[in-house]
């Protein structure tokens, strides 16, 4: 077995155990980090398959920003596990029923039929200069610009949807005018008085 | 001598990875020296601007000061709350200095004088900083405590605000360069006009923007909210004590040392020389070399003690108003600028 090979079984393993710890503990917050250990370890199965440039970004977009905001909203949760439990045994037939369908569906579509070594051949090696973000980049604004940029709007579109439906009036509450604060003088805060000594 | 570069050599060939573990400490060690030193400036000068002294008692003028805290600190007990998430707890402190110890191994600190030579370095720095913060979250979390608790949410709002701004700065970074190799990104302010070559000059917002943005990622003042002392006594490091407390120092001044060599790498020309190439052919030190790298980080280390002494905390709102309304819109319109000066071949930058 080449290193190669070892450190891929290595990762792979790994990232089996993160992911199924993501749906088996009790306490969201542990899932949540068990699935932080996952994307990180499939950036590094990523990284074997030279594609540095999708490993590091699933590693900043993902870990660094996306499961921050989610730890963010699970530790503040106080949900109920016992309610959450409750009639699992009733729900099995149905739950695997469709996880054997979804299982079987996966397997159709990148099963070897698809994706085996007669319709894909293995890829070449690329020297050390090689950069993958830039071969990522000429592709990606060139043959595959309208792909991109409908994706860029749809994604525009559901940033202003999400600010619009959570943005609302709530007159009650107090605002601060930055700018109106950064001109006060002094002389519109405090009033000197001249007063005769009493006596 | 020969001996010493043969056996280098020796193991280059068979065990790479002794001749890589070596390579390592060489970096990690003197970079902790560096820390332990930087706690002991920032007490001497922040007491100076004070008109204190400052520490004073260990060793001639306190200069075995931070050994003597070392010392303290390890051989005190390391509590563990009985509520704590004991695991958590114990890992969160690890999660804040590894990633600041692994980005220094894109680093380069001279003309080929790099750990790993990868041309993705700026995105993998990018990364390793944005990961920084489950340190102060986990710690947060895992303490079972409300302030602690606090601290981390504060600093998971805050990190994730100004990372925007400092990625569209390094974006810049990267048009002006045209490439993510940090190496390159240093080659590419070479010139004949010294210091003016640098990027400081076309990328100036983004060079203020980038280093504020990396005071605010450190959770130093005037961005400490995540520790507040006056409002939430530590923050995020409330429970902590003895070895486990230390180590989140060790991060967090290791992330402030990084910060600072970033922006005089990317910035401020990394090892280059402020003059130009032609007037000091020959005179010893005033070349290109690593001892400008370190001039520059420390004079962006000294930056990082001032603000703390000059500026009161900023409060939660203005903090996100400068993230989001100030600075990421100055970022956007001037990576347009610079992409418009790239296109056209700006003299003396881009051409």
């Amino acid at each position: 077995m080449t290193f190669e090979k070892f450190v891929f079984y290595v990762f792979a393993a790994v990232l089996v155990f993160a992911a199924t710890m993501v749906i088996t503990r009790k306490n969201p917050v542990h899932s949540a980090l068990f699935l932080v250990l996952a994307f990180f370890t499939s950036a590094g199965i990523w990284l074997l398959a030279e594609a540095e440039f999708l490993a590091i970004v699933l590693v900043l977009v993902y870990v660094g920003a996306v499961m921050v905001l989610f730890l963010f909203v699970v530790m503040m949760l106080d949900i109920d596990t016992a309610v959450l439990r409750s009639g699992f045994i009733q729900h099995l037939p149905v739950g695997l029923l469709v996880a054997g369908a979804m299982v079987l569906e996966i397997f159709l579509v990148v099963g070897p039929a698809n994706f085996g070594l007669e319709k894909y051949a293995a890829p070449v090696r690329h020297a050390a200069d090689y950069s993958n973000t830039q071969e990522l980049g000429s592709v990606l604004y060139t043959v595959y610009m309208y792909p991109f940029e409908i994706a860029a709007v749809i994604l525009l579109v559901a940033i202003i949807a999400a600010i619009g439906l959570t943005m609302r009036k709530r007159p009650e509450t107090k605002h601060q005018n930055p700018s109106e604060q950064v001109r006060v003088k002094s002389t519109d805060r405090v009033r000197l008085v001249k007063m005769d000594a009493e006596k | 001598m020969d001996a010493l570069i043969g056996l280098w050599e020796w193991l280059g060939e068979n065990l790479i990875i002794v001749q890589i573990l070596i390579k390592i400490v060489v970096i990690v060690a003197p970079l902790m020296l560096c820390v332990a030193y930087f706690t002991y400036a920032e007490r001497k000068i922040i007491g100076y601007m004070q008109t204190r002294i400052g520490p004073n008692r260990v060793g001639p003028k306190g200069w075995l000061q931070p050994i003597a805290d070392a010392v303290k600190l390890m051989f005190k007990e390391i509590i563990l709350p009985t509520a704590a998430n004991k695991t958590l707890f114990l890992i969160a402190p690890l999660l804040t200095l590894g990633p600041a110890l692994a980005a220094w191994a894109v680093f380069p600190f001279q003309e080929g004088l790099v750990l790993a030579d990868v041309n993705a370095g700026l995105l993998y720095i990018m990364a390793l900083t944005s990961v920084g913060v489950y340190g102060v979250i986990i710690a947060g979390w895992a303490s079972n405590s409300k302030y602690a608790f606090l601290g981390a949410m504060r600093s998971a709002a805050q990190i994730v605000s100004y990372e925007i701004a400092m990625g569209f700065a390094l974006v810049g970074v990267l048009v002006a360069a045209g490439s993510l190799n940090l190496g390159d990104i240093v080659r590419a302010q070479q010139g004949e006009g010294g210091l003016f070559n640098w990027f400081w000059l076309p990328l100036l917002p983004l060079f203020l923007i980038y280093f504020i943005s990396g005071v605010a990622e450190t959770n130093r003042a005037p961005f400490d909210v995540a520790e507040g002392e006056s409002e939430i006594v530590a923050g995020f490091h409330v429970e902590y004590s003895g070895m486990p407390f230390a180590v989140f120092f060790l991060g967090e001044y290791a992330n402030m040392i990084l910060i600072s060599a970033l922006t005089a790498l990317m910035f401020l020309g990394g090892w280059l020389s402020p003059f130009p190439a032609s007037w000091v052919d020959g005179v010893p030190l005033l070349g290109d070399g690593m001892h400008w790298l370190f001039l520059k980080t420390l004079i962006f280390g000294f930056f990082f003690l001032w603000l703390r002494a000059t500026f009161p905390r900023y409060r939660y709102d203005q903090i996100m108003r400068l993230g989001w309304k100030v600075f990421i819109p100055i970022t956007i319109v001037w990576i347009l600028v610079i992409g418009l000066a790239v296109i056209y071949q700006m003299p003396w930058w881009f051409d």
